[in-house]
């Protein structure tokens, strides 16, 4: 047996005083991709966020362990420098941050090194080449007047550049055109293969798992997961959506 | 992370280091006509300006104490030494100025800047020069760069005379007497028709005796066509008595002429900085002044554009920070009094730890300015609930075409960015300043490189220890 990842333990999460994940458990192992689905409003972002460390979620019950060590009460940036990253669904715009002096940022605290000017344009440049972004994003401020299709872009960007062990991405296809959902899809799938990258994906669309290998997937309604099964699900809800599973 | 400790001693060790004072001369503490006169003789002023000293002091002494803005009850003149001289001549070369005194210099990083990326240095210590250069190129251009002393009695002595508090008359408030009375240091600027200097000028003045004043008088005059980036820097070290800086700082733009006047000012905490700074702006002509405001117990600081000439432009980029006991009251003021002539204002202020940060703008538009355009912006940050910001707009237009647009922002951090940055491995700590940094990016991207990377320095270093 592959040593889990993830593991997911009775977690229950409250948005202020009210309780939006009942208990979920979930196992994801290393190099795992698996598909998160349920309705609006289910609690999906919601476990997202929790998994990452937003303290807006507190987490009441329940516990998160990733590769062996207890994160649960673990602050966010020790988080992403365990391996954890999250394509956040809304990206949030940082003025007078450039894109790439934030990536450098981010990479050397990740690290623990200084960079070189000249090694970092180089990463960039090829993870921006493999997700066709033209090289003037790199300076431009973070995400700031970025469209929603760029700003998803710019998410997988920096996950290609940061390399995690387990990458949840929220929507990430949403707001996509046809062909960004393949680049993106493309770049998704350069993590999945050559870097051995688990992944949680949360989507409405089945469109961005087609060229990727899936694992497992989850319905998620109303704070719980109500069904785990195969990759084959993921059709199945397509053609009929959630309305079978919920009735049970 | 919920928990937030407030640490309100930040490491400062890279200004605040004091030298043992070692000066030449020292003059008594407070204000009297012997004083003047003294630091006249010391001087060798001329005649003229041994009068001059000696009218302003008598209006120091008839016009009442500032009522308005910041409390400076904590500023005692009599207390106040106003002409300290340091243990040296003004030197040409850094090896001849004496060790302590380049230390400090070096330690501020002002040598190196000068080889890599400035065309003339002037250092100012306590109240005089102690080294002054300019680069070969830049003097063969015919560009005159000059402490104020040289100037008075030099070949410039008349034109000297001639803008000497001109536009910043000693009736003009109580510090502008004070400045015409004991003035010292300070550098002179003739940059002569149509040259334009590809690098900046800069003068550095650091104040480090204790319960002393630093009064330089700084006189740029630009003439038609020319070109210039003067960029000022101050700091100096922590003591716990009152310090005063009553600088003055007059700029004159000839005729499409351009200046751009650039300052990062990290006076220590117990300074009280009364600096006034006005540019008379003549046809065509721009002045662009880039201003963080860093340091000091009180600020006032008001840089003024008279837009004299058709078309004149003025252009006021600024960012101020205010931690913990401090009180910076900073803005700007535009004159418009020549048709077409148009001014932006662009400011930042930032509040920590119950600092208080006050934005004053005024735009005047004279009866003479048609068609006059001005935009005034002010965006504050406060850091947290014990700070404040607060912006003063006035506007004064008797013209009926006047197009004026003012905006006022004031926000917070945004928790979800603080949480978006973190989630990709930056500290929270990191993460904030990171926040803090972009929001005065207006002036950062204004500065050259190394004076950005000295401001988001200082921003660093005012937001260290603020997180549990
Ligand atoms: N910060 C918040 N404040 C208040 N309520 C919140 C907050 N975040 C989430 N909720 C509530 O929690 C529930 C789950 O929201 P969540 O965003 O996790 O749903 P989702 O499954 O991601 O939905 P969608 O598919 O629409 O993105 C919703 O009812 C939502 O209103
Ligand atoms: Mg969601």
């Amino acid at each position: 047996m592959a040593e889990e990842l993830l593991q997911v333990r009775n977690l229950q999460v409250n948005v202020e005083d009210k309780q939006i994940l009942h208990s979920i458990d979930l196992d994801i192992k290393p190099g795992e991709t698996h598909v998160l689905m349920g309705p609006n409003g289910a609690g999906k972002s919601t476990l997202g966020y929790a998994l990452m460390g937003n303290p807006k979620y507190t987490i009441t019950g329940g516990s998160i362990v990733f590769n062996g060590e207890d994160i649960t009460k673990l602050s966010v940036d020790k988080r992403a420098k365990a391996g954890l990253f999250l394509s956040f669904q809304n990206p949030l715009e940082v003025p007078g941050i450039s894109l790439s002096s934030f990536l450098k940022t981010a990479l050397e605290q990740q690290r623990g090194v200084r960079i070189k000017a000249w090694d970092f344009r180089k990463e960039l440049r090829q993870a921006m080449a493999l997700l066709q972004m033209d090289n003037k994003y790199a300076e431009r401020d973070l995400n700031t007047g970025f469209s929603g299709g760029e700003k998803k872009k710019a998410e997988i960007l920096q996950l290609l550049m940061l390399n995690p062990q387990l990458a949840i991405l929220d929507e990430t296809d949403s707001g996509l055109d046809v062909d960004a959902v393949k680049i993106v899809s493309q770049g998704i799938k350069t993590f999945q293969e050559h870097r051995n990258g688990a992944l949680l994906i949360i989507t409405h669309n089945t469109k961005i798992l087609e060229a990727l290998h899936v694992d497992k997937t989850h319905i998620l309604a109303q704070g719980s997961i109500i069904k785990n099964a195969g990759p084959e699900l993921v059709e199945e809800i397509s053609k009929h959506g959630f309305e079978q599973f919920l009735q049970k | 992370m919920e928990e937030k400790t407030f640490v309100e001693d930040i490491d400062r060790s890279l200004y605040d280091f004091r030298n043992e004072d070692k000066d030449a001369y020292r003059i008594e503490e407070g204000l009297t006509k012997e004083i003047v006169e003294q630091i006249s003789r010391e001087k060798h002023d001329p005649e003229w300006m041994r009068e001059f000293r000696l009218k302003s002091l008598d209006v120091y002494n008839k016009t009442p104490m500032v009522q308005w803005g910041p409390s400076i009850e904590g500023l005692n003149m009599d207390n106040i030494v106003t002409y300290v001289r340091p243990n040296t001549k003004m030197q040409g070369k850094w090896e001849d100025v004496p060790d302590d005194i380049k230390d400090t210099f070096e330690r501020l990083g002002i040598p190196q800047a000068e080889q890599t990326s400035l065309a003339g240095v002037g250092a100012q210590y306590d109240s005089e020069l102690v080294y002054h250069n300019v680069r070969k190129e830049v003097e063969e251009q015919g560009v005159v760069y000059t402490d104020m002393e040289s100037a008075l009695n030099g070949p410039y002595a008349d034109m000297v005379k001639e803008h000497f508090m001109m536009l910043v008359p000693p009736t003009d408030h109580k510090f502008a007497a004070l400045h015409g009375a004991v003035w010292s240091g300070g550098s002179f600027v003739y940059v002569p028709k149509g040259v334009k200097v590809a690098i900046p000028l800069q003068s550095y003045f650091r104040l480090n005796a204790k319960g002393a004043g630093q009064f330089e008088h700084t006189l740029i005059i630009v003439d038609e066509g020319a070109d210039l980036h003067f960029i000022e820097g101050c700091s100096a070290p922590k003591y716990n008595v009152a310090n005063l800086h009553a600088g003055c700082v007059e700029l004159f733009i000839a005729k499409n002429a351009k200046l751009r006047y650039s300052t990062i000012e990290n006076w220590s905490k117990n300074m009280y900085n009364l600096n006034t700074k006005r540019a008379l702006v003549a046809e065509g002509g721009t002045i662009e002044w880039v201003s963080g405001s860093f340091g000091s117990h009180v600020s006032y600081l008001y840089p003024m554009s008279v837009l004299n000439g058709e078309g004149a432009h003025s252009e006021f980029t600024g960012v101020t920070f205010a931690g913990h006991g401090q009180n910076l009251d900073t803005g700007c003021k535009v004159v418009h009094n020549a048709p077409h002539t148009t001014s932006v204002v662009n400011t930042r202020s930032i509040s920590k730890s119950g600092g208080i940060s006050t934005f004053r703008s005024s735009v005047v538009v004279t009866n003479k300015a048609k068609q006059a355009k001005s935009s005034v912006s002010c965006q504050s940050l406060m850091l947290d609930n014990i700070s404040r910001s607060d912006t003063i707009p006035a506007i004064d237009v008797r013209t009926a075409d006047a197009d004026i647009g003012h905006e006022a922002k004031i926000g917070r951090i945004s928790d979800d960015a603080v949480f978006y940055l973190m989630s990709r491995g930056i500290s929270e700590e990191e993460a904030r300043a990171m926040i803090v940094s972009g929001f005065a990016d207006n002036v950062s991207k204004e500065l050259p490189l190394e004076y950005a990377v000295e401001m988001n320095n200082l921003i660093r270093l005012e937001m260290q220890g603020s997180i549990g």
